[in-house]
């Protein structure tokens, strides 16, 4: 049933498409089984002698995809992981008053700023901060698995995700803005001071880490296993 | 140095690949703000824009004078029992490298000032430029890096991070927003629209090739492919 009820969806969305100007597609091929290659930094089309040489336009250098994809993808997703753990379990913040110091770490702070009028606020820190690191990891890991087995399965749901990763994954460095801010405004000496703790270093780091894999990451290598014949009628 | 070697383009430059898919297809003709989508995978491949040299311009001399603003005048003011503190978004960064945390201060200063700055000069460069006549290369070459600079420039989310920040303090001492926050908020705006106004495809159209010869030789090839067709 899933196959009719697609192609008739598939069907009104492209008319809709059109309507929003087409794009009319010369030869329902991907450039690589051209021979072409695209330059990623202006988008012309050029074919390689006999060594893949630089864009004709723009001089960037062209390959058929990003240099070692997977593999680098893997290294920054894999220490951001590494990361995720000590991002979670050390204290980003320290507040010292009279009573002593106080050590919070991101969930604590999440805890601490849930109460009736501050719950928005607890729930910005929680989805920037906790859901938004973990969901990208994840996220990535599964387009990882699934183009290293060769999946066909779902291509335009994976780089609609891929799309997603890299649309959301800046809101994390929420985080540290917040607890840099903090840090910098409450110096009330010898009442109270805020210090920033040493989970901020790890947790900005799987910030950085996740988007440098989300650049790494080629979302053409999802569409490489497609059957030509897949591609023909696309 | 080695002589660099180039590809041989496509003679027709409105073929393109999808840079989501790969797909290969041609851009129809489009209107000002219709925007062309890959049938494949639905990445939005070009939208076309209306003047979009000048409205660029325009919107990053805008952008430049408000960053200025926003980075000399206080953001954040604090006052409790006594103690009067306010700081600027430098000082912001400035006081994390004071505390030891010396690479999340340089994060947060090139998040936050460095990046935004590279996005608004690369841009101003990059439509002065591409207004010459003659549009020269370094153009190209700023153009290939500027959408990195738009990556990591993250005024909207040092924002959020600040209103955060001001609430959460707000239970034990006042707090008031300063001018640059209200600066900010601004120029998120503007730098949006600066980026939506923007065309690359309109400035490759017009800067130097890294290889002269092979420009020469698509635009011979498209006069002739003009000159076949029967009008
Ligand atoms: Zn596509």
């Amino acid at each position: 049933m899933g196959r009719r009820g697609g192609a008739k969806r598939r069907g009104t969305r492209r008319a809709r498409r059109r309507r929003r100007g087409a794009v009319v597609t010369t030869a329902p091929v991907a450039a690589i089984q051209r021979g072409w290659q695209s330059c990623e930094a202006c988008g012309l089309l050029s074919r390689p002698g006999a060594d893949a040489g630089a864009c004709p336009r723009c001089g960037e250098e062209l390959a058929f995809r990003k240099h070692r994809s997977i593999e680098r993808t893997w290294a920054f997703v894999i220490a951001a992981a590494v990361c995720y753990v000590p991002a979670n379990l050390l204290p980003v913040m320290v507040t010292t008053t009279a009573a002593g110091s106080a050590p919070d770490t991101i969930m604590e702070g999440v805890i601490l700023l849930w109460s009736p009028t501050g719950w928005p606020l607890s729930l910005i820190v929680l989805i920037a901060s906790i859901m938004i690191p973990s969901a990208k990891i994840l996220a990535l890991v599964y387009l990882l698995v699934t183009v290293q087995r060769g999946s066909v399965a779902n291509n335009a749901e994976r780089v609609r995700l891929f799309r997603t990763v890299e649309l959301i994954g800046r809101w994390s460095m929420v985080d540290v803005f917040v607890d840099t801010f903090t840090a910098a405004l409450v110096q009330l000496q010898p009442l109270m001071a805020v210090e920033p703790g040493p989970g901020l270093l790890f947790f900005a780091a799987v910030v950085v880490l996740t988007m440098l894999a989300v650049e790494s990451f080629d979302p053409r290598l999802i569409w490489d296993a497609a059957p030509s014949e897949e591609v023909v009628h696309a | 140095m080695p002589e660099p070697v180039f590809n041989s383009p496509t003679t027709d430059l409105r073929v393109v690949a999808c840079p989501h898919c790969d797909l290969l297809q041609r851009l129809p003709a489009l209107a000002a703000g219709e925007a062309a989508r890959c049938p494949r995978c639905d990445k939005e491949l070009w939208r076309r824009r209306e003047d979009p040299l000048e409205r660029t311009l325009a919107l990053a001399i805008a952008a430049a004078i408000l960053y200025v603003v926003a980075n000399t005048v206080p953001m954040l003011g604090l006052s409790a029992v006594g103690h009067h503190a306010s700081t600027t978004l430098f000082g912001g960064a400035r006081h994390l490298w004071d505390d030891g945390q010396e690479i999340v201060a340089v994060l947060v200063l090139f998040t936050a000032v460095v990046a935004p700055a590279l996005q608004i000069g690369s841009m101003l460069a990059i439509v002065v430029g591409a207004r010459r006549p003659c549009p020269p290369s370094w153009v190209g070459t700023l153009l290939r890096h500027h959408p990195r600079t738009a990556t990591w420039s993250m005024i909207e989310v040092m924002i959020l991070g600040v209103l955060v920040a001001l609430i959460k303090i707000a239970d034990y001492a006042s707090v008031n927003a300063g001018l640059a926050l209200f600066a900010l908020g601004a120029l998120v705006v503007l730098l949006a629209a600066m980026q939506s106004a923007f065309d690359p495809r309109e400035v490759w159209a017009r800067v130097e090739w890294a290889d002269a010869a092979a420009r020469s030789a698509v635009e011979r090839a498209a006069r002739d492919a003009a000159a076949e067709v029967p009008s």
